[in-house]
């Protein structure tokens, strides 16, 4: 839609001078998400444990800006304070894998034949299991919980990342600039102190953002599933999950929910495309 | 899966012999992988907290008791957890390569039993999945990549916004509007027929979006191509020369992405059937992971990993059937 509704042929040749109002959308989504973060009290209308059994099941209205659960519970509000569980595990689930995708991929990259072969290997197998499944092992050893949710998360999303920052450092390593380098007599630790890490980890900045977006929706499928942080708990998968039980009568329990977690991601993607393409343009 | 490299274009006449230690690599690597799947899937096991016996036995009971020595002899000699571990990995490596994925701790059947029973309809499902992702992606690109700014604008955000649709969400929303709001379809579609169109698109959509955003840059490159220019010389329309020639320069990406995508729609069957209640392999392994069956866990991850491997193997066999030139590689 961005360029849908901005660019303008005559005032802007170029796409890329088009005033991105994707990003400027993005940017108000990630703040709005902010202040929920740091002060959910100052944009909920009501607690987010308050019962209202009067008012069970309503439908979005003025009062009740998103209706309200079986409990007469404010779904907005409910949202507002989930917020920071979400995001949190989104956070933690985007550490633990990009710390496990950069040492998988720096060793697959940089070390000798045998420790890279071996490694190599390591990132395939972990790559033929898809995400969620990867993910559903990891809750069946360790019992569905917030922690496990992190973990299962970060090492289901790790080796897909493993394998992009692998092709960046090689990439990096059999460039123009490293050969250079190396002719010119430069110790290897300079090489890849000055060289291979600053051009290899660029692109980590865009990967966090893309990853937070796709850890909160791999995080709330779990919880969707009941193996992750279970009701009566604000957060958005949780929500969901205490949703799908009344969908027949009361769809917005279950459609708000997942309409905030996809304006998130979709935020947070949006925003690492955009870092990607500047840093891009940056190299040019 | 390498991709096509211009060197190729000149290469040795001698392909056959070529052809064959490729196919041979190509086959090692997929029992490499196979292997991996298999150790960590023991693993897995292994590292269940606590004594593997006593959880046994509670998963079993579905509460957690202290168990009699003898209650705990009779489980270790029935799954043979006397043994040292190397061992026990080496029975379990045996009875996998038999076909036999041990037995369930919850239900005292064998797994392969109780994934075959459920196998058909996710199979089912998933290759629908597959296949109206290639009509959606086809239709999609064919349509809007390469025409006017804002048309191919509008066509890459569609994609992009596809592919990050959650499963259960996108799901949700179509069991609102067709099944609970139109009536179009059943609520509940058990196994009919009539009850697949739901919850394939809901694979369907974001692997298309997916296959979409990967086909879609290919497809402006080749539009631009001199073949392209030449086809359009001999007069042959726009939408022919999109279809016949623009679109098979275009859609390696895509082929590899429906490798992929088999294992994308399997794992995500899990989600999908427990919007929709259908029965299959998601529900068990729903059930399985709640109740911390790990043997039905890990066959069924065993299966999905080994599938995804089959169908990455057809995938390389399709891209040398599509491009020709990667036979001299």
């Amino acid at each position: 839609m961005t360029s849908l509704l901005t660019h303008n042929g005559i005032l802007s040749p170029r796409r890329v001078t088009a005033v991105p109002l994707g990003l400027i959308a993005s940017v108000a989504t990630v703040v709005l998400f902010a202040i929920a973060v740091a002060s959910p009290g100052l944009i909920a209308t009501h607690g987010p444990f308050a019962l209202h059994l009067q008012e069970s099941l309503h439908a979005p209205s003025l009062t009740y800006w998103f209706g309200t659960d079986e409990s007469g519970r404010d779904l907005y509000s409910r949202v507002v304070y989930g917020t920071s569980q979400s995001l949190l595990i989104g956070l933690g689930a985007t550490g633990v894998s990009l710390s496990l995708a950069v040492l998988l991929g720096s060793i697959a990259a940089l070390s000798n034949r045998f420790a890279a072969g071996v490694v190599n290997r390591v990132i395939e197998v972990l790559f033929s299991f898809p995400t969620l499944l990867l993910a559903l092992l990891l809750v069946a050893i360790l019992g569905p919980s917030i922690l496990t949710q992190i973990f299962a998360v970060g090492i289901g999303t790790a080796p897909g990342y493993a394998r992009i920052i692998r092709g960046q450092i090689l990439s990096a390593k059999n460039s123009g600039y490293v050969e250079a380098a190396i002719s010119l007599g430069h110790s290897r630790p300079r090489i890849l102190r000055q060289h291979i890490i600053p051009n290899a980890l660029r692109p980590l900045v865009a990967i966090i953002a893309l990853s937070v977006g796709q850890s909160i929706v791999w995080a709330s499928s779990l919880s969707f599933l009941g193996l992750g942080v279970a009701p009566p708990s604000p957060e958005w998968g949780a929500l969901l999950d205490s949703g799908r039980a009344y969908i027949t009568q009361a769809w917005w329990l279950t459609v708000i929910p997942g309409l905030v977690i996809v304006a998130l991601a979709l935020a947070a993607t949006t925003l690492g495309k955009y870092i990607q393409k500047a840093l891009e343009r940056g190299e040019r | 899966m390498s991709a096509p490299s211009a060197q190729s274009l000149g290469a040795a006449p001698r392909s056959g012999a070529r052809l064959a230690r490729l196919a041979g690599g190509k086959l090692v690597n997929a029992v490499v992988v196979l292997l991996g799947a298999a150790t960590t899937a023991f693993v897995a096991q292994a590292s269940l907290p606590g004594d593997r016996a006593t959880v046994i036995l509670n998963i079993r009971a579905g509460q957690a008791i202290r168990r009699t020595a003898a209650e705990l002899a009779q489980i270790n000699a029935e799954y043979g957890l006397n043994h040292p571990l190397i061992v026990q990995y080496f029975d379990y490596i045996r009875g996998l390569v038999t076909g036999n994925l041990g037995v369930s701790y919850q239900q005292y059947r064998p797994v392969a039993q109780i994934i075959a029973e459920q196998m058909g309809p996710t199979i089912v499902l998933s290759l629908t999945a597959i296949a109206l992702s290639w009509v959606i992606m086809i239709l999609w690109v064919t349509l809007t990549a390469g025409r006017s700014a804002r048309v191919s604008a509008l066509g890459s955000v569609v994609d992009t916004t596809a592919a990050g649709l959650p499963q259960y969400w996108l799901g949700i929303i179509l069991l609102l509007v067709f099944a609970l709001g139109l009536g179009w379809f059943p609520v509940i579609s058990g196994n009919s027929i009539a009850g697949l169109l739901l919850p394939a698109l809901t694979l369907a959509i974001p692997l298309a979006g997916f296959m979409g955003q990967a086909t879609r840059a290919e497809f402006e490159n080749s539009l631009e191509q001199p073949f392209v220019i030449s086809a359009r010389m001999r007069g042959m329309g726009d939408f022919e020369v999109r279809l016949r020639h623009v679109l098979r320069h275009s859609i390696l990406p895509a082929v590899t992405l429906s490798g992929w995508g088999l294992g994308a729609t399997l794992s995500g069957a899990v989600v999908v059937e427990t919007v929709f209640s259908r029965s299959g392999i998601g529900q068990v392994l729903v059930t399985a992971v709640n109740s911390q069956d790990l043997p039905v866990v890990t066959g069924i991850v065993i299966l999905i990993a080994t599938l995804y491997v089959v169908a990455n193997v057809l995938v390389d066999i399709a891209y040398v059937l599509i491009d020709p030139r990667l036979k001299a590689q």
